[in-house]
Order: structure tokens, then C-alpha cells, then sequence
């Protein structure tokens, strides 16, 4: 049977501002879609709601794996469940060894029912697995004993990011602009990175404002988001489409969600 | 009074620091503080006169003072504490003359681990008195003396003399005039010209009997070039009264000499730690505090060090845990009396469930004592709104030609990192837990091995059932 994570009808707001008014969507595992649309469009707000953070308020919808309800589940559980998000802007963690958090975070994927406290996987087995993924990344060892995304460049937290993806083999993986901030070498090792992963074996959602995270992730669709709705959906060259002509067509085509998009906006601006 | 260790408790680990064994006491004083009882301890130390008449006009001082009107709030019956006990006739030569009951204490509290690798530098103070401890051989013949503080006014009297009550005279404060008049146990040594000692002394003493008061007294004297690191560890039972903990460590680091001197206390919720902590730091030597405090129900207590020749330096990294009913006043002073010389205080704090930590600092320069720099950093952490934090820096600066900085920050623990955290599956307890041990984790890294072992567990143990 196929896994899938289910999005139907999902309103979100964020300090009682709505941003998504109505998303749907469908990702099977094995499945790579790319999620595109202009700054603002709620392309990030989609991904911290299906990842669970407490300030994303689900007002209404639902977001369901495999069936079961899972919008009331905290960000633990849907990480255990098989959800992954590479972030954006990675939190840092001072003193906190790479190492060290991703031994506890690994143990604890791969054993949902894990307790506090209970026994983590043993080091030598986590240390030649974690080499080996660096390897592969080609990545420093030395890196691994770095805080966790503490003083990285951009570079490095996004490469960080990828890294824990691979240790931690989730079964849904959306990654938020792993493409931003890289330049055009470490683009092409994220994606290739992230190919040899197991995309195959992932459901990928790529937001992105880019083709090149996409030349070696070939989406099986690609997904446009204007004021918080997913307004159009295409195959690889509608991605390619909306990197080279941008969104004159898709807002001309979709007034209404257009206007959305202003008012969303405009109430940023204000809150700056 | 003694509850039944063997008591089960679906706790386990978290209780391993909570139980007491009960006491077997040879001697104990009365209950009360005057002179009498003052008498009565010196006399049964068997200590010469002019040791008796320091005690004695040190309780005349501690009367005379007032009690402090800073720091946190002291309520304390000074009538209603045992100022002496001694727990067994002789002092433990080797292991297997300790009793078997202190033996046991030392298993609950997970010692042997350390026991086995530092058998012979291990002393430990039991109650009022060291009851064991072994000089390791090679020590003994570089000429280190290294011995609990009773055993060296009999044996030791002329170096002793020298430096005891010097560098914190009993006037200094009135808890360092009360230790002066009861003061029991603590560690003496002695590390001889150019000796460096390559593996901490260590020392591990707890408070083992009800109302009682701990009041010992430490003197380390590192002559020129020579090199020593002391660690004391200190987990305590809990009990339902007060009782009161009142140190004095004073130490002495001759030109070009280094001392490191590390303290991890783990008190119980009721007790009053105050404690006078200074060195005096000459020629090029270096001093370091490190200094960990964890439970009680107020601890003072602001290590120093007095840099009084060129080119000395001062070093105080301190950490502060407090959760509930607890208040951690502590801090560090540096003074700065000749040129040249440097200084620097990292200071972090934990306050959660209610519990209160202040910074409270002072780096003074005094005048003439040109190009000196002094570098202050606090940080304080906050997990939840109950939680309180202050910072009281002091800066007292009489010279032109120095170079003085201070940073401080508070911050609490931020949504986004247990965000960050849970979406890699920990639990919100462990994201916490691990954002603390992180923020502690440049003290930890300064400790030897087991003590961070140890105190990473402790913070574990504090920070279970936080959250959530």
C-alpha cells in the first residue's frame, strides 16, 4: 500500500493573520513535487504547519499520514511518525555537539516508542554510520564536533540540514529553500545529495525559487502557491516556466488569489 | 531521624542522592554556640592554645557582626545547630580500616568509580572529620603535603601558621568568623617549589547528620613554580530543617605557581551555603575558580582572587542552577593591585520552577596598578516565567590605564530551538535538557572527566519532569 501524506483544505494563521486559506495536497511515497510562488505566498507557512510548530495555528483542514489524523500531534511525534524539514534558517544550538544531538535524534526516529532516558543507539555503530554519511556529503569529520549550526555559514547549515535527513531517512521530507544561500557547486551536491539519499524512497516536497535543486530531482509536479492557496499544478515544465517568465501569467490567471497575496503582503509590511 | 535507604521508591535514580545513613557518632557537641562549646571542640582536637584563642576571639567577632543585610535572606537559629561531630576515633589509613557504613555512603553516592582511579589522592570528609584518606607515595616524596586541616595544626603548625587565617582573616564577614570559631575538617596543602602535580586532588565530603552544621576549612599553599588542581564534588542528603554549610577556602599562589581549584556542589533544598572562597595570586601566577552550585536553599558565595604582584591572573568560571525555593546568589570578585595583571569571569546561571539566580560581581583595579585588563561575561538562562535572574556588577576602577569589559545577557529558552529540537524527534523535556547542557557546556568541558560525567547526570536529574 502506498504511504501518503494527505493535505485537505488546510487554513492556517500565524498570530491570528491567516496565511494558508485552503491548501490541498497529496504527496505518495517515492513522489518529488516542487512547491514554487512568489515571497509570502505561505510556501514556509505550508511547511512548519505539516511539521507541527506550535505557532502555525491549524484553524481548519486537515493534515493526515497514511489515514490517520495527524494535525494534532506535536513536531516529536510527527518526526517519529517519518516527517522531516530542512530548514530555511536552522536554529543554533550552542554547545551542543552536531554529534551529540544527532545520536539522540537518530535513536529516537528510529525507535518511536522510545523513553526518556532509555539507552541511545551504541556510538560505534552511530559514529561509522555518521562518518560514512559525511563521506558521502563529503563532509569534514571534524564538522560533526562542531555546535550545532552554531557560527556555520550558510553553506554549512544547509549541508548540516541534509546531513541529518540522511541519518535520519524520513519517509516525507520537505525541504525549504535548501537550494538558498549555496552557491552553484553546492547546489548540484545538495541535489545529488539528496538524490542518492533515496528520493525514490522519499516523498519529497523542494520549495524552491530555483531550477537547479530540481535538474537532478526531476519533480513529478510542480505546484504553484499564491496567497496561501496552490493555485496551478504542472509537471517539471511549469517549474521551468515560472524560473524564467516568473508569475505575471499566474496572477493575471488567478485575480482572486492575487489579491489575497497583496493583502498578505501589505499586512507584512506593516507588521515591519 | 534516619529514614530506611533500602526503601523502595519507584524514583530510582533521581532519589540516589536522597537518603542518609544512619550515624554512629563517637562525639558530638551539644547542640548551641558560646564559648563553652567553642572550648569544647578545641579541647577535643587536642589543638595547641593559640588555636584555641583564635576560635575563641573569632565567636566574639561573629557575634559582633551583623548579620548581612544583601544577597538572600538568612534565617537561621545559630542556637539550634551541632557544631561538632566526630564520626569514628581514628582517621582511615587505607581503605579497608573506613567503616563499613561510610563505605556505603560512598557506594550511594557512586564514588568508587573515582575511588579506583585516584585511591591514594582520595580524602573525604564524613560528618565533621576526614575519616579517610591516603597520601599517594610519590607525592609524599616530592614533599606535597596533603591532609585534612586538623592533622596539620599537630603536624604542620609552622607552615600552617604562616598563612592560616590570613588571606580571609575572621573579620572579613561574620560566616568567615563563625567558621573560624568552629571550624572542622577541610583540606591542608602544601605543594613545594617547582612540583607540578599532573592529576587533580580530589575530595569528596557531604553533610551525613540532621542540624548539623559543616563548617570546614581548606588552605592550599602552591609555592613558586609549583603547579596543583584541587577538586572538591559535595552531593548532600535532603532533609526537612535547616542546616547550614559555612566554608572557608583560602588559598596562596607564589610566583609563577598555578592553581586550579574546582567545586561541584549538589546541595540539599534546605540547606544555607555561605562560603568565602580567596586567593591571593603573585608574580606571574595564574589562579582558576571553577565553581559549580547546584541545589540548597540559598547559596552565597563569590570566589576571589586578589592579583597583588605583576603580571598575575585571575580566572572564576561559576554556574548557578536553581529551581524551586532556591535562590543561587553567587559570583566572583576580582582585585586587580598591581600592573599588568589580568582577569576574567565567565558566570552562567539556570533558574527554572520558580528559582532565583543572582550575579553578583566585583572587579576592582586599585591605583597604580596601570594596564590591567579584566574581561566579565554573564549569562543567564530562564525557562519559564516563575523564574527569576539578576545581575549586580560592581566596578570599582582607580586607575586611567586599564582595560575593563563587562557583558551580560539573559534569554530564555526560545520556542524556535525546542521547535527545532522536537522536529528531530526529541521529546520537549530532552530538547530542554540539551539547551541547557549546551549552554553549561563551556564549565563542563573545563571539569576532569568523571566530575562531568557527574555533573551532566545532576543537570539531567534536575531538568527531569521541567517541562511537559
Amino acid at each position: 500500500m502506498a504511504e501518503t501524506l494527505k493535505i485537505t483544505d488546510l487554513h492556517v494563521a500565524v498570530e491570528g493573520k491567516p496565511i494558508l486559506r485552503g491548501v490541498n495536497l497529496t504527496i505518495n511515497r517515492g513522489e518529488t513535487h516542487a512547491l514554487m510562488g512568489p515571497n509570502g505566498s505561505g510556501k514556509s507557512t505550508l511547511g512548519f504547519a505539516v511539521m507541527g510548530h506550535p505557532g502555525y495555528e491549524i484553524t481548519s483542514g486537515s493534515i493526515s499520514l497514511n489515514g490517520e489524523e495527524i494535525a494534532e500531534w506535536d513536531a516529536t511525534q510527527r518526526s517519529r511518525a517519518g516527517i522531516f524539514m530542512a530548514f530555511q534558517r536552522p536554529m543554533a544550538i550552542p554547545g551542543v555537539k552536531l554529534a551529540d544531538f544527532l545520536r539522540h535524534a537518530t535513536t529516537n526516529v528510529r525507535n518511536p516508542e522510545r523513553r526518556e532516558g532509555a539507552e541511545l543507539i551504541p556510538m560505534r555503530q552511530f559514529r561509522k554510520e555518521l562518518t560514512e554519511k559525511m563521506e558521502h556529503l563529503r563532509m569534514d569529520t571534524e564538522f560533526a564536533r562542531r555546535y550545532v549550526n552554531d557560527g556555520f555559514s550558510g553553506g554549512e547549515m544547509k549541508r548540516a540540514e541534509i546531513l541529518q535527513m540522511a541519518m535520519l531517512r524520513p519517509k516525507f521530507a520537505i525541504l525549504d529553500e535548501t537550494d538558498s544561500g549555496l552557491d552553484v557547486d553546492a547546489v548540484k551536491l545538495a541535489s545529488e545529495s539528496i538524490a542518492e539519499i533515496g528520493g525514490d524512497q522519499m516523498g519529497i516536497l523542494i520549495i524552491t525559487h530555483h531550477d537547479k535543486l530540481l535538474e537532478r530531482n526531476a519533480p513529478d509536479f510542480t505546484h504553484v502557491m499564491l496567497g496561501g492557496r496552490i493555485v496551478e499544478t504542472g509537471g517539471i515544465e511549469l517549474a521551468t516556466e515560472l524560473y524564467t517568465e516568473g508569475y505575471d501569467r499566474i496572477r493575471a490567471a488567478y485575480p482572486e488569489a492575487a489579491e489575497a497575496e497583496q493583502e498578505m503582503v501589505g499586512k507584512e509590511v506593516e507588521a515591519v | 531521624m534516619a529514614t530506611d535507604v533500602t526503601e523502595e521508591n519507584a524514583l530510582g535514580e533521581i532519589n540516589k542522592y536522597d537518603f542518609v545513613t544512619p550515624s554512629h557518632d563517637v562525639f558530638k557537641a551539644e547542640k548551641g554556640l558560646n564559648a563553652d562549646i567553642v572550648a569544647q571542640i578545641s579541647e577535643m582536637k587536642r589543638e595547641p592554645d593559640w588555636m584555641r584563642d583564635f576560635r575563641l576571639d573569632s565567636l566574639k567577632i561573629f557575634e559582633s557582626k551583623p548579620m548581612p543585610k544583601w544577597g538572600g535572606n538568612i534565617a537561621i537559629n545559630f542556637q539550634d545547630i551541632y557544631y561538632y561531630l566526630k564520626p569514628a576515633n581514628e582517621q582511615g589509613r587505607t581503605w579497608d580500616d573506613v567503616p563499613q557504613e561510610i563505605k556505603d555512603t560512598f557506594d550511594k553516592l557512586g564514588i568508587p568509580e573515582a575511588e579506583k582511579k585516584y585511591l591514594a589522592g582520595v580524602k573525604a570528609q564524613f560528618e565533621s572529620e576526614v575519616v579517610y584518606g591516603s597520601l599517594q607515595e610519590d607525592l609524599g616524596n616530592q614533599g606535597v603535603l596533603f591532609t585534612d586541616t586538623d592533622t596539620a595544626v599537630r603536624e604542620h603548625p609552622e607552615i600552617l601558621r604562616e598563612y592560616f587565617g590570613k588571606i580571609i582573616p575572621p573579620t572579613d564577614n561574620k560566616f568567615a568568623a563563625l567558621n573560624s570559631a568552629v571550624w572542622s575538617g577541610g583540606s591542608f596543602i602544601y605543594v613545594p617549589p617547582g612540583v607540578k602535580i599532573d592529576f587533580p586532588l580530589q575530595a569528596y565530603f557531604r553533610i551525613n547528620a540532621e542540624q548539623m552544621g559543616q563548617f570546614e576549612r581548606t588552605l592550599i599553599i602552591v609555592d613558586e613554580g609549583a603547579e596543583v588542581h584541587y577538586v572538591e564534588g559535595c552531593t548532600a542528603p535532603m532533609y526537612t530543617t535547616e542546616s547550614l554549610h559555612s566554608a572557608v577556602v583560602e588559598v596562596i599562589v607564589k610566583k609563577n605557581g598555578r592553581c586550579r581549584y574546582t567545586t561541584i556542589q549538589n546541595w540539599a533544598n534546605n540547606i544555607y551555603n555561605l562560603v568565602t572562597k580567596r586567593a591571593m595570586a603573585y608574580e606571574n601566577s595564574l589562579m582558576e575558580w571553577i565553581d559549580g552550585n547546584l541545589g540548597s536553599h540559598l547559596t552565597m558565595k563569590y570566589p576571589a582572587v586578589y592579583m597583588m604582584e605583576p603580571g598575575a591572573r585571575g580566572e572564576i568560571l561559576s554556574i548557578a542552577f536553581s529551581s524551586k525555593g532556591q535562590h543561587q546568589d553567587a559570583g566572583a570578585k576580582v582585585v586587580h593591585c598591581a600592573p599588568n595583571t589580568k582577569s576574567r569571569i565567565i558566570s552562567k546561571s539556570i533558574s527554572k520552577n520558580g528559582g532565583r539566580s543572582s550575579y553578583r560581581g566585583l572587579c576592582k583595579v586599585e591605583d597604580g596598578a596601570t594596564g590591567c585588563k579584566s574581561n566579565v561575561v554573564c549569562d543567564a538562562l530562564i525557562l519559564d516565567p516563575d523564574s527569576r535572574s539578576d545581575t549586580y556588577p560592581y566596578i570599582e576602577v582607580e586607575e586611567q590605564d586599564v582595560q575593563i569589559e563587562h557583558e551580560a545577557s539573559v534569554s530564555r529558552i526560545g520556542e524556535e530551538q525546542l521547535f527545532y529540537l522536537m522536529s528531530r524527534g526529541l521529546t520537549e523535556a530532552e530538547a530542554s535538557s540539551m539547551i541547557v547542557s549546551g549552554f553549561i557546556e563551556p564549565l563542563i568541558k573545563e571539569l576532569p572527566m568523571e566530575y562531568a560525567v557527574e555533573m551532566n547526570r545532576l543537570i539531567e536529574l534536575q531538568m527531569e519532569g521541567s517541562v511537559g
